[in-house]
């Protein structure tokens, strides 16, 4: 008899809609967050996440069953999905906040991002996001994730190769000072680094007629109240604040003005 | 407060980063115990130099060889088992590090308690148990005040080591040391297979008090290499670059200096050919004397409307320097070089 086929992978990837990295932000008058009537789009190192997903499936052809994003924010963030979809996401599910309500913690995500596992009827045996939002700057989500699911996690990878077979992904991790090799057994949480656009991933612009597509792709729309998640802040945002404005424009003529002024800030040659 | 502080350590030496989570903790105004994890093999001579640090209480230490690449899926159940039963620690400090920040918060969702990253200030309520803390968002471009009150047993945070000075030793009396059982976890779903370290003599960039860093204009790997690193071996400095270098390949990503790379706050930031992009300047602008040398050209040509740049004549990166060059750095670099050594 031959072996039982080798039961096909479904990808889950969590995107943010965040402020454009490009925007120059402005901190409120009222001091209670930034000027969010900007520029918005996917969060870059997320981006990277679907890229990712996408390309995995490229590699490994029908082992991968389906890749599903996720998103949980404001009803803007369906575009956000829109996006991702016509990268190559086959499905999305929306977890719909008011524009009201405020952003939710990393841990609010995470069991969020719990609930919905759950609910998958084939399971998930990977989960790829970016390994922070460039909004929060946490970069906790993932990890959290890991935790509650009980499941192998790697951290700002910058090289993913899954084997179905085995059921493993071999991960590199960019570590302080160097590179880390991992062996995780599936299901796996994987964060994404930016670093890795040079390395490999570029994302892809969608093309039109994927777009198109992408319309018609299904979205399931749900609530935190609808999957018996919390998401309510624990921590309490005090004031967001401008950082101290850098006076700078100090000018010199040349490199002997330059030494002059080191040498008064205490810098000199090293000492041998 | 109590506070257990995680402390890191790489061939047998305390990881300075660490020593910053040591002050941060330290400023809570309780109780410190340091935790040690390691293989059998490192341990000791770690926990020798632990035990003397100023600030520290306690030292606990646990052993054993699966914590010798310490895997979050290993260290965690660790860290849960001595937070779980009737712990008397009120806050758990790290560092900002790849390895810590792997782990705390997969910590902290199995105790169901949320997380503060890479604070810059803390200031701790004991009357009402509630900590406060600053911490930089949107890549430092504004200031975050966040307050985990009591109704949070354990406030986990890591902290931005160039924002607190690394602790000393040998000032007061050695901490009291334990040792811990491990908690040994069966069928690990992780493997490390391997670390490979750049290596260098020079400083490590996230934490060298010199930096000298370079952009597009140096021209390509070779006169990159060529023009800074003899300056940089002059000043004893670390060596990093702008995104750009990095991505037209005269450095390695590693030295990427930026909010998608390191962000650096060194004693001095010399800035080489870099015209200072937004995600540049939040990379470095907190560093405290920053040089610029930059030929104006340089910055023009990549600019997408040279037109308008023309009219002016600096690149960003002199609105934030301290001490600006505008020449030729292929001029004044060897010419630094050379008066530097004498």
């Amino acid at each position: 008899m031959r072996p039982s086929a080798v039961r096909l992978l479904n990808i889950l990837v969590p995107i943010k809609r965040a402020v454009d990295y490009a925007v120059k932000i402005r901190v409120n008058p009222e001091q209670t967050g930034i000027d969010l009537n900007v520029k918005h789009s996917m969060n870059p190192f997320d981006e990277i996440a679907v890229e990712e997903a996408v390309r995995i499936r490229e590699r490994l052809k029908d082992a991968v069953k389906s890749i599903k994003v996720v998103t949980i924010g404001p009803p803007k963030s369906a575009e956000t999905l829109r996006t991702a979809l016509a990268m190559g996401a086959d499905s999305a599910v929306h977890v719909e906040i008011p524009d009201s309500a405020p952003s939710p913690e990393p841990l609010g995500v995470a069991k969020t991002l719990k609930a919905l596992i759950e609910r998958q009827k084939e399971g998930v045996d990977i989960v790829i996001l970016g390994k922070q939002a460039i909004d929060d700057d946490a970069g906790q989500t993932g990890q959290m994730l890991a935790g509650l699911m009980g499941w192998s996690q790697a951290t700002f990878a910058s090289k993913v190769e899954v084997n179905p077979e085995q059921k493993v992904a071999n991960i590199t991790r960019e570590i302080d000072g160097g590179l880390e090799e991992l062996r995780c057994k599936l299901p796996v949480i994987i964060t994404t680094d930016l670093r890795q656009v040079q390395l490999l991933n570029e994302p892809r612009y969608a093309s039109l007629p994927n777009i198109m597509k992408a319309k018609k792709k299904p979205v399931e729309k749900l609530t935190a109240a609808e999957l018996g998640v919390d998401i309510t802040p624990r921590l309490e945002t005090i004031k967001v604040t401008e950082p101290p404005k850098r006076v700078g424009g100090g000018k010199v003529a040349n490199v002997d003005e330059l030494l002059a002024k080191l040498k008064e800030a205490g810098f000199t040659g090293k000492r041998a | 407060p109590h506070a257990l502080v995680f402390l890191e350590h790489r061939q047998g030496d305390l990881d300075s980063a660490s020593l910053s989570a040591l002050t941060a903790a330290s400023q809570l105004g309780g109780q410190v115990t340091g935790l040690v994890v390691g293989s059998p093999e490192e341990v000791p001579s770690v926990v020798e130099k632990a035990r003397r640090l100023n600030g520290l209480n306690t030292l606990l230490h646990c052993a054993s060889p699966q914590y010798s690449t310490p895997l979050p899926e290993t260290v965690s159940p660790l860290l849960e088992k001595l937070l779980s039963q009737n712990s008397p620690f009120t806050h758990v400090v790290s560092a900002h590090s790849s390895s810590a920040k792997s782990i705390l918060p997969r910590v902290a969702a199995k105790l169901d308690v949320p997380a503060v990253s890479d604070i810059t200030s803390l200031e701790h309520d004991a009357a009402s148990g509630s900590t406060t803390f600053t911490r930089l968002i949107y890549a430092g471009n504004a200031i975050s005040t966040v307050r985990a009150s009591s109704s949070i047993p354990i406030k986990f945070f890591t902290v931005r080591s160039t924002a607190f000075a690394a602790a000393g030793a040998g000032d007061a009396a050695e901490s009291e040391v334990n040792a811990l059982d491990s908690v040994e976890v069966s069928d690990v779903p992780t493997e490390h297979i391997s670390t490979s370290l750049t290596k260098s003599d020079r400083p490590d960039l996230g934490v060298a008090s010199r930096v000298v860093s370079g952009g597009r204009a140096l021209k390509n790997a070779e006169t990159f290499q060529s023009t800074l690193y003899p300056l940089a071996d002059a000043l004893g400095a670390a060596v990093g670059a702008s995104r750009a270098a990095v991505d037209a390949g005269y450095a390695d990503n590693s030295l990427q200096v930026g909010q998608t790379g390191k962000v650096v706050a060194p004693e001095l930031y010399m800035a080489l050919g870099i015209s200072g992009a937004i995600q540049h300047l939040a990379g470095m602008k907190d560093s405290k004397l920053i040089v610029a040398v930059n030929k104006v050209s340089a910055s023009l040509q990549h600019c997408q409307t040279p037109v308008i740049r023309l009219q002016d004549p600096d690149a960003p990166i002199f609105q934030v320097a301290d001490v600006g060059l505008v020449a030729d750095l292929f001029e004044v670099v060897p010419e630094l070089v050379e008066k530097l050594k004498q």
